[in-house]
């Protein structure tokens, strides 16, 4: 039992060096020099200055003003509304605003809840009314309800997707377009360029990169269509 | 659904195999102490360590009966727990370098360090925490990564030991616990962790000891993304089936699995070491076919738990059905319940996924299994309820499954009215007593904590549902939500019905947080009584099988190594977790998958 006891003792410092400190610092330290970019967390930069990270999903809303002209809060988080200018991410139910990568969380909303039905039929809401032109028509003349792809409804698991399936970037496309000035096929082509391919040809489904779709579009025309 | 979808779920179980077979083999070298190709570079590590832990004597560390082995192993685990349960609780003591802990993040409560201690100990990381806002650097690579390494040692040295009593020639021998556990770490974990490492992170999983990046987005908002080293952490909970995510959403958070292809990779290095370890026992035995017929019966039974939950997830929610979604396949997207599913994942490598992690005891998750259809999110509780033996853990899933296939020859012997035999040795009353107490010991803990928790008030505090929802959490979902909890860490498992809580964290960093001690000590319980009783007996059956004689096979002797036997166990297996859990299923997920009631 004694003889347990020490190597029990010698063996948990032996191996809290080796495998807390000696194994994470040098996998760490590997991975900085050979893949910077990546072990950084694919830092996407602009003139210099720090727009976002690739794999994270973004909220691309503007703060909402109140009548006095400051920023509306509820409980301190910014409440903002979409940006139509910008492809929109999918819904995300972290506190603290949309897309919050420093508390990523689920719904957790169940299959057979009334919440997520309720949550749901918002989403499709807000969803329609972002896509109507001006002239109470939608920008995509197909657009209803059931052409609306569930991606752009459900919440995403990370609350950080930062990607959207392409039915929901052809839809957006419409508003996007028409919104910028620009025509739909330039639209639809920088779509393709940013949509990510399946792992190995079969593993997972195809995504939109939101951010980076929308960083070209604001190279196109210069930020403010 | 999808062709393509299908097709991942097929081309994943051929290319696991391909890949667990010659593990097998090597890994039948390693616990045999034969020459493999890592000994030219780990062999004086090896002699090394021995001589530190005093452990070194001619010919190598002293061979040790069953309970000396459980002895060493106990003491070992329990030194851990100390250990583990200190660096949490000090997580901003003075002497802690502010570059491991630069948010300054305090310490969880005791009662929740408690439950996180245990969790890791025993294999789960069941997380009453979330990573991003709760552990320092340190508390992520000192605490818990080192408890990913060793609980996943511990696991496999086990059913190396009962490998070795069922094949025992002489005495009473079945290895020494701290050779197989250095031999684990030095042979098999250290190249496969270190190659996963580095392959997450030259695809985007991060790996930095960076403060939370500050961005201003191009709308004018801003955004704090969390840092951390995440690779090495994130390779060792796959490859050992922990399943303690470093961020809250676990695999679901992209700077853990950041691609189509990162996601295939992960689901194979969870189970590349159950699924070798089977390999590795018809090695051992001396009979190949022994191990070919448990892998068929696994990998048969996996399969079927994938497609049932790729074919419930694809068809939709009734949620969504009634907001009027069209769930279907449309151009440019897969359709099906995307609710808690990332894009680049898609319906069939988030159900897959899932599947993989309940097979096995990993509970790493790429996609929220409270947000999974009625019957998808009954697939995971059945996995659960099939105690391990679907691949199962590192060691856990081999060992236990072992105990089912004693129970399967005797049910046979009784059949055919034979004394039953397996390989050779004559199986009698104590060693079925055993394996029985071994089998039924995990579904007692679950159910019994179960009933605990939804029949006390303390217990149903833990429920989201019971604040969220209208019928304050009697509902199906509030029951699956405990339900799934208890089961999960019994079962050493650790996914959720994340909804199901023993932490309030009104800030990041604990400052104000509080535990709730009823779900976070009987889950700390559950975990440890569940892990540790069937460990034990499942080394008592090994030193019972130990010192038998082996008498050449007849023509009477029922074979374990053919079709039939493997239908058998199949039966046994069912069987066993039907009449054990089938009530409490019916109760919670079967109930919302027969009904378009929303509640």
């Amino acid at each position: 039992m004694k003889r347990d006891v020490v190597t029990s003792i010698i063996g948990i410092i032996v191996f809290t060096v080796l495998l807390g400190l000696v194994y994470p610092l040098a996998i760490t330290g590997i991975s900085q020099v050979a893949f910077p970019g990546d072990a950084n967390g694919q830092q996407i930069k602009v003139g210099g200055k720090l727009v976002g990270s690739k794999l994270i999903g973004q909220n691309f809303g503007t703060p909402v003003l109140e009548k006095n002209g400051k920023v509306k809060e509820v409980k301190g988080v910014v409440v903002t509304e979409p940006d139509p200018r910008y492809f929109q991410t999918r819904p995300s139910a972290t506190e603290g605003g949309a897309d919050n990568a420093a508390a990523s969380t689920f719904s957790n909303h169940g299959p057979n809840s009334v919440r997520t039905k309720e949550a749901d039929e918002e989403n499709i809401k807000s969803y329609l009314e972002l896509n109507m032109g001006p002239n109470k028509q939608p920008y995509d003349p197909g657009l209803t309800v059931a052409k609306i792809p569930v991606d752009a409804v459900n919440t995403s698991a990370s609350g950080l997707d930062p990607e959207i399936s392409k039915a929901n970037a052809w839809i957006q496309a419409y508003r996007v377009a028409a919104v910028r000035h620009l025509s739909l096929a330039t639209v639809n082509g920088l779509i393709s360029k940013y949509t990510s391919g399946r792992g190995l040809g079969f593993s997972g489904e195809p995504g939109v990169n939101v951010l980076e779709l929308n960083l070209a579009l604001d190279r196109l025309t210069g930020g403010n269509g | 659904m999808t062709f393509v979808g299908w097709f991942t779920i097929a081309a994943f179980a051929v290319v696991l195999t391909l890949f667990a077979l010659p593990l097998g083999s090597y890994m039948a070298k390693v616990y045999t102490g034969q020459r493999v190709i890592f000994t030219p570079i780990f062999a004086g590590a090896e002699r090394f360590l021995y001589r530190l832990l005093r452990v070194d004597r001619d010919g190598g560390p002293p061979a040790q009966d069953w309970k000396q082995y459980a002895k060493s192993l106990i003491v070992f685990s329990l030194a851990g727990w100390l250990v583990l349960y200190f660096i949490l609780r000090t997580q901003d003591a003075p002497w802690v370098p502010h570059a491991l802990n630069p948010l300054g993040y305090h310490s969880a409560p005791w009662n929740v360090t408690f439950n996180v201690a245990s969790s890791f100990m025993t294999n789960t990381n069941w997380q009453f925490y979330s990573g991003e806002t709760t552990m320092s650097y340190l508390s992520q690579m000192v605490g818990l990564t080192v408890q990913n390494w060793l609980s996943a040692g511990v696991g496999i040295v086990v059913a190396v030991a009962l490998v070795r009593g069922i094949i025992g020639r002489s005495g009473n021998s079945i290895g020494n616990f701290w050779q197989d556990l250095v031999r684990t770490v030095l042979y098999v974990l250290t190249p496969l962790s270190v190659l996963v490492a580095l392959v997450l992170a030259s695809q985007g999983v991060i790996a930095n000891l960076s403060n939370y990046l500050v961005v201003h987005t191009i709308t004018g908002l801003q955004q704090t993304i969390a840092m951390g080293p995440v690779a090495s952490q994130h390779s060792i909970m796959l490859l050992g089936t922990n399943g303690g995510g470093f961020f809250n959403t676990n695999a679901a958070h992209p700077f853990e699995n950041p691609s189509q292809f990162t996601n295939f990779l992960e689901m194979l290095s969870v189970l590349i070491i159950p699924a070798a370890l089977i390999f590795m026992y018809g090695r051992m035995t001396g009979n190949r076919r022994q191990g070919y017929a448990i892998y068929g019966v696994v990998i048969f039974m996996f399969l079927g738990a994938a497609s049932v939950a790729y074919i419930a997830e694809a068809h939709g929610s009734p949620a969504q059905h009634a907001a009027g979604l069209n769930t279907h396949v449309i151009s440019g997207s897969a359709g099906g319940n995307m609710e808690g599913k990332d894009q680049r994942f898609g319906i069939a490598g988030s159900a897959l996924f899932d599947t993989v992690t309940t097979v096995t005891s990993c509970g790493a998750v790429n996609s929220a299994i409270e947000s999974f259809t009625g019957i998808g999110g009954a697939v995971p509780m059945a996995n659960l309820s099939a105690s391990e033996v679907i691949f199962g853990g590192v060691g856990t899933g081999l060992y236990s499954i072992l105990l089912y296939v004693l129970l399967a020859v005797f049910i046979g012997g009784l059949m055919v009215g034979r004394t039953p035999e397996w390989l050779g040795k004559k199986l009698e009353a104590r060693e079925i007593k055993l394996a029985g107490l071994g089998i039924l010991i995990t579904p007692l803990a679950a159910l019994f904590c179960t009933a605990l928790a939804t029949a006390s008030s303390a217990g149903r505090k833990s429920i989201a549902e019971v604040a969220l929802s209208k019928a304050g959490g009697n509902t199906p979902q509030g029951f699956s939500e405990t339900f799934y909890a208890y089961l999960s860490q019994a079962n050493n498992n650790g996914s959720a019905f994340a909804g199901y809580t023993g932490f309030i964290q009104p800030n990041a960093g604990s400052l104000g947080s509080h535990g709730i001690t009823f779900a976070d000590i009987l889950g700390g319980f559950d975990m440890m009584f569940a892990r540790y009783a069937p460990i034990l007996f499942a080394l008592a059956v090994a030193g019972a099988l130990a010192g038998k004689r082996v008498t050449p096979a007849g023509l009477g002797t029922m074979r374990t190594d053919n079709p039939t036997f493997a239908v058998l166990l199949i039966g046994v297996i069912v069987l066993v977790g039907a009449l054990t859990f089938f009530p409490a299923l019916l109760l919670g997920p079967i109930v919302q998958g027969l009904t378009g009631h929303l509640y």
